[in-house]
């Protein structure tokens, strides 16, 4: 499967390790193509890679959905992650700087929030997660 | 599979990583790194990361556990050619690398760790003539 930024959207499976880094990847050709700046594409890749891995370690896995947004004539660039894990019980407490359920580094979900503009997280228990992440062009 | 080349130069061991790192490979890096350094008795290891794009938490990780690894096993390691985004990214993510030391690039990476050797090398007789002076 190609991910060419021409298309309206993309849907990568995370299932493994390697699609960690090809969600990375397309989230890098859609940066690119929003011309976002080195900065900015940089942040939204590496917040594009803690959130593809927690899919795949906490959710069981899921998919990936990268599109290019258009905004009263700004582009940018949104990755929603959606499983069917079992959700975070205590978003509140999910989203405390240096919080973490065991393995990480405690920074994963503050830490990448505050590398993005827009930042939705709808979980329930039981139910899975889903979060949607925004970068727009400045 | 995937796995990081690591060459040894006088007493140091050289990486460069080259690749956009999959979570297995940086976990297999750390380990190859641990056995190097003891069948090597390697001083030094230098982590070159410039053409990483991104370093995110997990790479970060494995950086910093293989920084205090390699002191237990009584080497120093340098991370070089961080890349100015992935820098920033790196501080506003929270990820400080504490405990990793910098260089700008491999030539200024190589003086810190020869320099470093050198100091401990020193530093060490130093202790060990106190020792029999007691």
């Amino acid at each position: 499967m190609t991910t060419s930024p021409s298309e309206a959207s993309t849907v990568i499976e995370v299932r493994a390790d390697s699609d960690v880094v090809r969600v990375r990847q397309s989230v890098r050709d859609f940066a690119m193509a929003a011309k976002l700046s080195l900065v900015d594409q940089t942040k939204l890749v590496t917040a594009a890679s803690e959130l593809a891995r927690n899919t795949l370690v906490y959710g069981g896995g899921g998919e990936a959905r990268v599109r290019i947004l258009e905004r009263t004539g700004v582009a940018g660039v949104e990755v929603v992650f959606a499983d069917e894990g079992p959700g975070i019980p205590d978003v509140d407490l999910a989203l405390t700087d240096g919080w973490t359920s065991g393995g990480g580094l405690g920074l994963g979900l503050s830490g990448t929030r505050r590398l993005v503009d827009d930042f939705e997280l709808d979980t329930a228990a039981g139910e899975g997660t889903r979060i949607s992440i925004v970068k727009w062009r400045r | 599979m995937e796995r990081i080349p690591i060459l040894r130069i006088g007493n140091m061991l050289l990486v460069s990583i080259q690749v956009d790192l999959q979570d297995h490979t940086a976990l297999m890096l750390q380990d190859d790194l641990s056995n190097r350094i003891v069948e090597t008795g390697a001083k030094g290891v230098l982590i070159d990361i410039s053409a990483l794009e991104i370093v995110d938490s997990f790479i970060g990780r494995m950086i910093s556990t293989t920084a205090a690894v390699s002191r237990v096993l009584d080497a120093e390691t340098v991370v070089v050619g961080m890349q100015p985004a992935v820098a920033i990214t790196l501080v506003e993510l929270g990820l400080t690398l504490s405990g990793v030391r910098t260089a700008l690039d491999v030539d200024r990476g190589i003086r810190l760790l020869s320099r470093g050797i050198d100091d401990r090398a020193r530093g060490g007789d130093v202790i060990r003539d106190d020792y029999l002076a007691e």
